[in-house]
């Protein structure tokens, strides 16, 4: 069996750019192939997202299960993956959603080694300012919180802020002036396409197939168990399907007959046009609806809060927009004369404890992986990992136990955005 | 920004208004005899359906009366609004009307 | 290239000179020109560097597509980065430089990426910069000084913004030819009319244009036109906006540039811009289109300009951008340019021609003018690095490629034209999906999804007599659409020579004799310094979307939004993918069509409007006694009030213990208050509360706890019964809205046979708190109609009566644990009623008392605070309440208060915490932990949730939830705080002060 694994077609270095200048970019291979569907696999996954991508590459790293399709309705990274604002960290509250969520940010200090793909990822730092004592009250908790799950968190003080992003307005004259922050040093940002991109070279190198413009239309099963999917290439066959279908997760639901705790709504980001470098680390206020980091490209990239509506229109009001920009100029008031160049939204699918559901269902051999809100970009490949092992061991690995469907009956809920959590 | 009648009021912004979710979810008259499912079914699980969708909204600069709509959620066209209480409009004679 | 004025024509001021500064040097131009026409004027033409490469470039268009003249414009607070050089006004004193080069334009070091370009292809980044594996954020920082375009400035804007909402029968978007036509004939059927435009001036295309409308020049129809539609008031119009955003239910945003074309002066107290929030009842978009260029070798070089930019700006500015100009075109359009340019003195060397046969009737004119006309052929190249010095021109054979020798033609501009690309932007951010028209070769829009009508050029019909008479038809449909009747609407007199095309050819990519990547680089994002060669790469590594090949090779993504370049990239993508174009399909189109300022989104959203302050009746009082204020939410509440040199231990100390041994007050207004009336009011609240309220009796007053369906404490407080049909309650500062509007979504949506009326009566009553022991005697000394005695007014009951000669309602419920009077007020009696108060107490020791020390005191008492103490995952069982929990009845969360999770005994428990150092404070937030350790993860059992130094008991207490707490009372916890120190604390019970209650009767 000839050799598998990234890279393992054309090795991605500067010595494979230079020697491919010589023949003018003409000899580099495909990143991944478009293959044609097979009849049956062993595996299949709905949807080509980042999460579904890295749940492929990760079924063929870890488990040897390469006999696998990532069916995707439009192309791969298309929704959320392509579409958020990038921010990598870890400091969440509760232990669970920690664990997971460090799992994933340790993933990505390796990534681009191991995807020999540069997802650019830039530990820059992320910062979660506070705004009044209840945030700070909740800031030192969560902040001790991380340490104690040996996750890099520091509590940083006005001053502090000043001194390492002397933009930020911090003055006390303020509506609501920035009391403090917490700052987790290994978050940062990456870029976003890149990790889609890698994910699926990485898969496509291990075997498995990645079938673009393919809907998924029904969910075939056979007494209580998934026997594979009609898609509108055809039907597929699989005894085991995990779906990864972000916005579209109650629509696969459906087709199932189960039911999700889930509502998908509009989510908002915009960028600048691009400016010199002005800031260097991720500022995100939970008070103030905003958060904003510049990209390698100088353009600010800046995120908002959800519609409160339900919508799958990837759009959403304007108003978000007037009200998330205005919180940006209060945070960073020479950002004022800054241009805004484009604006887009995203579709995604919220929980009522702002925590995903990564769990098998009533259906046997069918998974789901859903339910991460406005932050699952940060969680892709911890996400995926876990995923790949609750899918090839069909029981979840111990990390991602806590994050069953279950918990909505039981009311073992992790309720990130109750406590104190900035969700995105 | 969406235009939303207000069965009160009539059209308004919709700047006036609150979303609500999901509409006709009705509360268990003796929730103790539900099982732990049937009582997070209907705490939790939400239909979620893309397209038609029956929605609850509520007048919140305005009159502050609920009511529902019924709206396509990937269009976000608008094409009923009627009392809490009132059935909602049947799919065919919802669409393509008004 | 070497520009220069032309002696005659054009729609500038001569008499009005204008002088102006580009990087560094004294320039001048006239009124009426743009930054770009004057620096054309004055010969410049190395304007900017590209974005990878730091090639050079100059002025390429003459509008909004403009993607190489990109400047810092004005300086020091006011400076503005990335404006786009032909769209700023020239206005007296304006400094501009350029961007992205060091140390200057003209010698640029970055320029030496263009040496190493070869192996720089699209997406090198990520296939590089891995190793060693920490090295990435090093390459990072070079790569980051190195992007990027202008600069922000260093000081906080000093100009403002507004926002004005506008409704509208009908919304013009553009005032070409086919936009003016529109505002016409809507306004004539009696619609409401608001016609915008971006420029500064009316007439669009026809601003630049040599043809005639009934005879006359095109700008006496244009003066007519906007003298009829100026002096109807029906009508409005507003140059210099922007429609940049077409959002649902014909809603739209529009950004108007007010002041930056001013000079200080004239702008006054003006908003720098307005950002007008539209809602149209129909739009008529008559966006026009954008002409495309070609894409041959070396088309970057300054002195390429689009053809209809050369001849905006001989026609529009009187300008020349050169002295020999080459025409470079696959259709008609351009032919009018080289006529132009012919009739305005300026040499145009040579016509070439992509078709066989050339246009139909102008070649004769061509050929009547002595120009060289050059068919079947094309510019292959261009030759000069630092601006056109010549151009290769090649026969194409029949098979459509190029082969021998080419011909060398000097000249300092090629003027360029591959065809036209309608503006499709609005109607596709509206929903409509624009299709492609193989006639056009282009984008047209497709449906309309909304109340829309598309006319003249952006819908792809490009002659001026198409554009008038649809733009009149627009009008006239739009007017019906909203109401009007406008059968008899008279469409305006505009007769204008009949043209007949021939049709264009689609030159995607010109053939030229090496492939793409092996000859000169053939720009398609000029910005982005995206070429032919990269798109083909992408396709190659199996990037087969459109999506995908935009993303890889940047296409699209500079700052004029692929207005350009992205129809040339998507053609030459699809011939790659072996797909059509219509198969291949566009990217999408977002707002903003330009680019809107983050002062223009926010307005006056900003600063002291950016949330309202909400104060009580009494807060002048609080500012004048030197109160620090705390912000629970939008309500402004005194936290402490320090004296001389305290410090907010020493206050609060001072305010604790003044009010445990005398009487303190301290300003509870921001309560949440809540009028409950009617039949059924009483059994609505046994519903929402935990507990029974039907059976409390009028007059007496009970503490109630909401919990959220989920069984989760939502918020509490205490209500009183006033009647039998009318109940007051109170609920959390922060949460009382949310209560009100929860309480009143139950009762419509599914209780409605309940018959309650709710009213919030917050701000109706002011509300002042007195504690301590001797709260009795100075509230007797208020009242002459209550009696305080404990008989006739006994704990938990409240009276209605006067204090202080204000009507009030007087609570004797407490919060602090010492005997309290809750006296109630209306609002505007309240800073009465408070002075009086204080004067009255003076002689008791009244001292006046913050949330901080509010806190305290409650914390003595074991008492929480919903949102703190609590936080979405705690029971009332968790918090020891079951007290409060009835068993003889549903409420709302009853039910889930019995799953599997909430059940168990395990669970995180409130309990009371003592240091093992009388003075060691825990921080509120610190996690405890059983067994400390340096090894991570350290399992945690809970954590501290409220922590004071206790100037009553003389040490630090706390509370905590902590796993199973109740069981663990009398053992150890540990605290390893952040800041390294470890702290040990006993569990024990969560009353620390007159656990018997025994302080109420004193």
């Amino acid at each position: 069996m000839a050799k598998q694994g990234p890279g393992s077609g054309t090795k991605y270095s500067v010595w494979s750019l230079a020697r491919n200048a010589l023949s003018h970019h003409e000899n580099w291979t495909q990143a991944w192939r478009s293959p044609e569907p097979r009849p049956e696999y062993d595996v299949i996954i709905v949807g080509g997202g980042g999460h579904g991508l890295a749940t492929a590459y990760y079924l063929a790293k870890v488990h040897g299960v390469t006999n696998v399709a990532v069916v995707e309705k439009g192309w791969i990274g298309g929704g959320n993956t392509g579409r958020n604002t990038t921010i990598v960290r870890s400091n969440y509250l509760w232990d669970e959603a920690a664990h997971l969520y460090e799992k994933s940010l340790k993933l990505w200090e390796g990534l681009s080694q191991d995807l020999n793909y540069n997802v650019m990822f830039s530990q820059r730092g992320v910062m979660n300012l506070g705004h009044n004592l209840q945030d700070m009250r909740d800031i030192y908790r969560r902040s001790a919180a991380n340490r104690l799950n040996g996750i890099d968190s520091e509590v940083l003080t006005p001053a502090d802020l000043k001194r390492m992003v002397p933009i930020m307005n911090t003055s006390k004259d303020s509506r609501y002036p920035v009391l403090g922050a917490s700052y987790q040093p290994r978050g940062g940002v990456a870029r976003h396409d890149a990790v889609a991109w890698g994910f699926a070279r990485g898969a496509d190198s291990y075997g498995v197939d990645i079938i673009q413009n393919c809907e998924v239309t029904g969910i075939r099963r056979d007494n209580g168990r998934v026997t594979g999917v009609e898609t509108s290439r055809g039907f597929i066959k699989s005894r085991k399907v995990g779906v990864v279908a972000a916005g579209h997760s109650s629509v696969i639901a459906n087709m199932a007959e189960i039911r999700m705790p889930v509502e998908s709504h509009p989510l908002q980001a915009l960028v600048s046009e691009p400016v010199k470098p002005v800031l260097h680390t991720v500022v995100m206020s939970n008070a103030v609806h905003g958060y904003v980091s510049q990209s390698d490209k100088g353009e600010l990239v800046i995120g908002a809060g959800i519609d409160a509506y339900t919508g799958y229109g990837q759009r959403g009001s304007s108003e978000i927009i007037e009200g998330n920009i205005a919180a940006i100029c209060e945070l960073f008031p020479i950002f004022s004369r800054v241009r805004m160049l484009r604006q887009w939204g995203g579709i995604v699918d919220v929980t009522p404890d702002a925590c995903p559901i990564l769990s098998k269902t009533d259906v046997k051999g069918l998974y789901f992986n859903c339910g991460w809100g406005t932050g699952g970009f940060k969680a892709t490949p911890g996400s995926g990992w876990a995923f790949a092992h609750t899918i090839a061991q069909d029981r979840p690995h111990e990390l991602n136990e806590a994050f069953a469907l279950n918990r909505f009956v039981s009311g073992a809920l992790i309720d990130e955005h109750g406590a104190a959590g900035v969700a995105h | 920004m969406f235009i939303i009648d207000c069965p009160w009021c009539g059209e308004r912004d919709q700047s006036e208004f609150s979303y609500g979710g999901e509409a006709h979810i009705v509360r268990p008259v003796e929730p103790e005899a539900l099982s732990d499912n049937e009582w997070a079914d209907y705490l939790f699980m939400r239909k979620n359906t893309k397209g038609r969708y029956l929605e609850q909204w509520v007048h919140s600069a305005g009159c502050r009366r609920w009511f529902n709509a019924v709206r396509d959620n990937v269009t976000y066209e608008i094409s009923a609004t009627y009392k809490p209480g009132d059935s909602a409009p049947a799919a065919e004679h919802a669409e393509g009307t008004s | 290239m070497s520009g220069r004025r032309l002696d005659s024509g054009g729609r500038i001021d001569r008499d009005r000179p204008i002088s102006f500064t580009f990087n560094g040097k004294s320039l001048t131009g006239y009124a009426g020109d743009t930054l770009a026409s004057a620096l054309l004027a004055n010969g410049v033409s190395i304007v900017g560097r590209s974005f990878k490469y730091h090639r050079p470039r100059g002025v390429l268009a003459a509008g909004a597509e403009e993607p190489n003249a990109i400047v810092q414009l004005f300086e020091g607070d006011r400076t503005v980065p990335n404006p786009k050089a032909t769209q700023v006004e020239l206005v007296e004193g304006l400094v501009a430089s350029s961007v992205n080069c060091w140390p200057s334009v003209d010698y640029d070091i970055g320029a030496i990426n263009g040496l190493v370009s070869k192996a720089l292809p699209a997406g090198f980044y990520y296939k590089t910069f891995m190793w060693p594996r920490t090295k990435w954020e090093s390459y990072e920082k070079i790569i980051r000084a190195a992007a990027g375009l202008g600069k922000v400035p260093d000081q906080p804007d000093p100009d403002y913004y507004e926002k004005v909402n506008a409704h509208t029968d009908v919304l013009v978007v553009g005032s070409g030819p086919a936009g003016l036509a529109a505002a016409l004939s809507a306004s004539r059927a009696g619609a409401r009319v608001l016609l915008v435009d971006e420029s500064s001036e009316f007439g669009g295309s026809l601003l630049g244009s040599t043809e005639l409308i009934n005879e006359q020049p095109a700008a006496t129809w244009i003066e007519a036109a906007v003298a009829e539609l100026a002096s109807n008031p029906d009508v409005q119009m507003l140059d210099r906006t922007t429609a940049f955003g077409y959002y649902d239910h014909n809603f739209l945003n529009l950004a108007q540039r007010v002041t930056d074309h001013l000079d200080t002066d004239s702008a006054g107290s003006l908003p720098r811009e307005r950002l007008w929030r539209v809602r149209a009842a129909q739009v008529v978009i008559a966006t026009g289109a954008l002409e495309r260029p070609l894409v041959f070798g070396n088309n970057d070089r300054p002195g390429v300009m689009l053809a209809s930019a050369v001849s905006t700006y001989v026609n529009r500015y009187g300008v020349s951008p050169g002295s020999e100009i080459v025409v470079f075109t696959n259709n008609d359009s351009a032919y009018r340019v080289a006529l132009d340019l012919n009739a305005a003195g300026v040499s145009v060397k040579a016509l070439v021609d992509s078709r066989a046969r050339g246009a139909g009737a102008p070649v004769d004119e061509i050929k009547a003018a002595g120009i060289d006309l050059i068919t079947s052929s094309v510019v292959s190249s261009v030759r000069g690095a630092r601006g056109v010095k010549a151009v290769d021109v090649h026969a194409l054979t029949d098979d459509g490629t190029v082969s021998g020798s080419a011909r060398r033609i000097d000249c300092d501009v090629v003027a360029m034209s591959g065809g036209w690309s309608p503006v499709v932007h609005l109607h596709a951010q509206s929903g409509g999906r624009p299709r492609y028209d193989d006639v056009s070769a282009s984008f047209v829009p497709g449906v309309a999804v909304q109340s829309q009508i598309c006319a003249g050029a952006c819908n792809g019909d490009f002659l001026l007599h198409e554009c008038l008479s649809e733009g009149a038809a627009a009008g006239v449909r739009a007017a019906a659409a909203s109401g009007y009747d406008a059968s008899s609407s008279v469409e305006a007199e505009a007769r204008v020579a009949t043209n007949t095309e021939t049709a264009l050819e689609p030159l995607w990519l010109v053939p030229a004799p090496k492939e793409p990547g092996r000859g000169p680089k053939q720009f398609l994002d000029y910005q982005n310094d995206t070429t032919a060669a990269d798109i083909r790469l992408a396709v190659r590594e199996g990037f087969r979307s459109i999506e995908h090949v935009k993303r890889y090779t940047l296409l699209g993504f500079g700052t004029d939004q692929g207005k350009l370049g992205n129809i040339n990239g998507m053609a030459i993508a699809a011939k790659a993918l072996g797909q059509t174009i219509e198969e291949t399909g566009t990217t999408t189109f977002r707002p903003a069509y330009t680019p809107v300022t983050f002062g223009t989104w926010a307005g006056r959203g900003v600063g002291e409007f950016f949330d309202p302050v909400r104060k009580t009746p009494m807060h002048p009082w609080h500012e004048e006694r030197g109160a620090e204020f705390e912000d629970v939410g939008q309500w402004k509440r005194p936290w402490f009030y320090p004296e001389d040199g305290e410090d907010m231990h020493a206050a609060v100390a001072r305010e604790c213990l003044a009010t445990r041994n005398a009487i303190g007050v301290v300003d509870a207004s921001t309560l949440g208050k809540i009028d409950v009336r009617g039949r059924d009011a009483g059994a609505f609240l046994d519903r929402i509360y935990t507990n029974m309220f039907s059976s409390l009796k009028p007059g007496h007053c009970r503490y109630g706890l909401m919990l959220h369906e989920d069984g989760m404490v939502m918020d509490d407080g205490v209500s009183a019964r006033i009647a039998d049909d009318h109940y007051y309650m109170t609920t959390t500062t922060g949460g009382a809205a949310h209560v009100l509007g929860w309480m009143e979504q139950w009762l419509q949506t599914e209780w409605p046979e309940m018959e309650v009326y709710l009213t919030s009566v917050t701000d109706q009553w002011a509300t002042i708190s007195l504690s301590g022991p001797k709260a009795r005697a100075l509230c007797e000394e208020l009242s002459e109609d209550i009696d305080y005695g404990d008989d006739a007014f006994p704990f938990m009951t409240f009276r209605q009566g006067r204090v202080a000669g204000a009507p009030a309602r007087v609570f004797r419920i407490s919060f602090s644990g010492e005997r309290s009077y809750e006296i109630n007020v209306p609002a505007n009696y309240g800073l009465a009623v408070w002075q009086h108060i204080l004067d009255a107490g003076e002689k008791y020791g009244i001292t006046p008392y913050g949330t901080e020390t509010m806190h305290v005191l409650r914390a003595e008492k074991g008492f929480i605070i919903v949102g703190q103490d609590t936080d979405g995952s705690v029971t009332p069982i968790d918090l020891g309440m079951n007290w409060v929990v009835s068993k003889k009845k549903d409420f709302l969360g009853k039910r889930s208060l019995f799953r599997s999770d909430t059940v168990r005994e395990d669970r995180k428990q409130l309990v009371g915490l003592l240091t093992e150092h009388d003075h060691e404070v825990l921080p509120e937030g610190a996690q405890l932990v059983e067994v400390p350790s340096k090894v991570t993860p350290v399992p945690m059992v809970g954590h501290v949730t409220s922590s004071y130094f206790s100037p009553s008991l003389n040490r630090s207490i706390a509370l905590a939830l902590v796993k199973d707490g109740r069981r663990m009372k009398g053992e150890s916890v540990f605290a390893p705080l952040i800041d390294g120190r470890l702290m040990k604390a006993t569990i024990v019970d969560s009353v620390f002060y007159d656990p018997k209650g025994d302080r109420q009767n004193v």
